[in-house]
């Protein structure tokens, strides 16, 4: 009895797992419909985002997004490629474990906090420099670039570290150098799960909210140059939400909100499910 | 050039390059764990937790309504979050196993871990906010639960696994039921994972801003009503940060810091507790 019970509260809450998901999906769909409506493929393809005319064109919000997720993407990328090989190949492993744990740790910062070191010490940094009003898409990709850093550097490590020793001594034994070994045995053997990991950092950083919110400028424009304030789906979402006040303001705001939702979905599937199932395979 | 100096050129070269990027990266995080405790440290006084906020400019301004906000959404977040997420993660584990229906739970779970904190927001504040009318404490913790809820069910499941199937059998062929089993020796052998799990999923909901900004909101004054807005830590970083009052982004920078902390022990704790229960 008290079996059939306890049974049935774990699948109960197992299903509630999908059925939010699944209630997620249809939530933000019925009250982006009237948006869907009204506009139609302009709501992705127009860039005028003007609330006092009625008008809503995500195209400036999509384009930020992409275009600091990548800028982010091309910053750290060659970083944490770096710093995943000094942590699996070339630290000691004293340094590994100290460096190890403060990367970890850093993952674990809230992004707000990495949003506010960026506007008070970074974007007075680009302004000096480049000129410009400072915050922009340039602000935006360097801050989320930091923020991902940590949290990327240390699932690709992960991957590395799965090239089985006995690989990397045959190699070595036939007189490889360290970058031998690394480039020709350890990132080949580890490639799938190396991309699946960057893919998945990509997939955070997409929907990265906090940190970019405060160096974006929450600009509905497309911009002309990276030194451009500019908007991302996430940022109109948090700058604006609460002030919506028309319901065709909000179901544009659901709208974006649900654009979002499926970008960062089918990047993480194809992280998780693509890459890295193959890597676990392998 | 032999051939082979040229490799151990090239070897050195590259060798170099990963170390520098390694230190790029540390000296930029550094950069900002500096900041961020010097900035804290100095903002820091009794104050903080003795009054709650205040219009810019007054001496008497404090941070306690954030601070007993924030641990009331998260204690709410965790109230909802931990008991489903464990619960769903010992149905993977030990019902579910490798059934068609348990890998699609643990495959959207997974997605679900990573999917962008402010559309669980949105979705909070059309299916509690809308029809309640108004912000409140609740929805917020649910939010915070919605996030939490996948990083538990992992953690759970995969602790609950390293558990031996012996032991299991050995408590079955002692007559004990299924749920007796789970209880008495499954999650007594996986407590400190399960722990470190929970502690972690605290630390990583405790530090979300996104969801909240429209669901509990923000409010500058101290309130304990759950169903009226509620200041979080997060929510009041971000609204001081953005001020252009001094005081305030001094108010800003102390909560900042008090929040990295919190997340910062608990996630220490965590490590600690799982490498102790694995000594054992």
């Amino acid at each position: 009895m008290i079996d059939k019970i306890f049974f049935n509260f774990t699948r109960f809450s197992a299903l509630l797992i999908l059925v939010i998901v699944a209630w997620i999906f249809v939530v933000l769909f019925n009250h982006s419909l009237e948006a869907m409506h009204t506009f139609g493929l302009d709501f992705i393809t127009q860039d005028e985002w003007a609330p006092n005319l009625g008008k809503f064109g995500a195209k400036a919000a999509i384009i930020g997004s992409v275009i600091s997720t990548l800028l982010a993407m091309i910053l750290a990328v060659p970083v944490a490629m770096g710093v995943a090989i000094f942590l699996s190949e070339i630290a000691h492993d004293k340094i590994k474990s100290f460096f190890g744990l403060s990367v970890e740790l850093l993952a674990a910062i809230p992004s707000v906090i990495y949003g506010m070191w960026g506007l008070f010490y970074f974007v007075p940094i680009i302004r000096d420099t480049f000129g410009g009003m400072g915050i922009g898409l340039l602000a935006a990709g360097i801050v989320l670039a930091i923020m991902i850093l940590p949290f990327m550097a240390a699932v690709t490590r992960d991957a590395m570290n799965t090239t089985p020793d006995i690989l990397k001594e045959s190699a070595y034994a036939l007189g490889g150098t360290q970058w031998d070994v690394i480039k020709d045995v350890i990132i080949p053997y580890a490639k799938a799960g190396i991309i699946g990991s960057l893919i998945l950092a990509l997939g955070r950083a997409i929907g990265e909210t906090m940190a970019v919110t405060f160096v974006m400028g929450n600009v509905h424009k497309v911009p002309g140059s990276i030194l451009d304030p500019t908007t991302s789906i996430p940022v109109t979402l948090a700058n604006e939400f609460t002030e919506a006040d028309s319901s065709l303001y909000f179901s544009s705001l659901f709208g974006l909100a649900l654009t979002l939702l499926v970008m960062s979905f089918v990047v993480i599937a194809i992280a998780k499910f693509y890459f890295l199932r193959k890597a676990r395979r392998a | 050039m032999t051939a082979v100096q040229k490799r151990i050129l090239i070897n050195k070269i590259a060798l170099s390059f990963s170390t520098l990027s390694a230190i790029i990266a540390l000296a930029f995080l550094f950069w900002i764990l500096g900041v961020l405790v010097m900035k804290g440290m100095s903002a820091l006084n009794w104050n903080i937790f003795i009054y709650e906020g205040a219009p810019p400019g007054y001496e008497q301004s404090g941070l306690k309504h954030a601070l007993v906000g924030q641990l009331i959404l998260v204690g709410l977040a965790t109230g909802i979050g931990v008991p489903l997420g464990i619960l769903a993660g010992t149905y993977l584990s030990e019902y579910g196993k490798n059934s068609k229906l348990a890998h699609t739970i643990r495959d959207i779970s997974d997605i679900m871990m990573s999917a962008p904190s402010i559309v669980i927001g949105a979705f909070v504040y059309a299916v509690i906010v809308m029809p309640m009318g108004h912000f409140s404490a609740w929805a917020g913790a649910i939010a915070l639960a919605i996030i939490m809820i996948p990083i538990i069910l992992r953690t759970t499941d995969d602790m609950l696994q390293l558990v031996p199937g012996t032991l299991r059998e050995a408590a079955f062929a002692l007559g004990a039921p299924k749920y007796k089993v789970i209880k008495d020796v499954v999650y007594r052998g996986a407590k400190a994972g399960i722990l470190t799990g929970v502690l972690l999923g605290i630390a990583r909901v405790g530090g979300e801003t996104a969801p909240l900004l429209f669901t509990s909101f923000n409010d500058n004054f101290f309130t304990t009503d759950l169903n009226s807005a509620m200041p979080s830590l997060t929510v009041t970083i971000f609204n001081y940060a953005i001020s252009p009052y001094e005081d305030w982004q001094q108010l800003g920078w102390a909560a900042a810091f008090i929040l990295s902390m919190f997340i910062l022990g608990l996630n220490i704790l965590g490590r600690v507790i799982l490498f102790a229960g694995k000594r054992k």
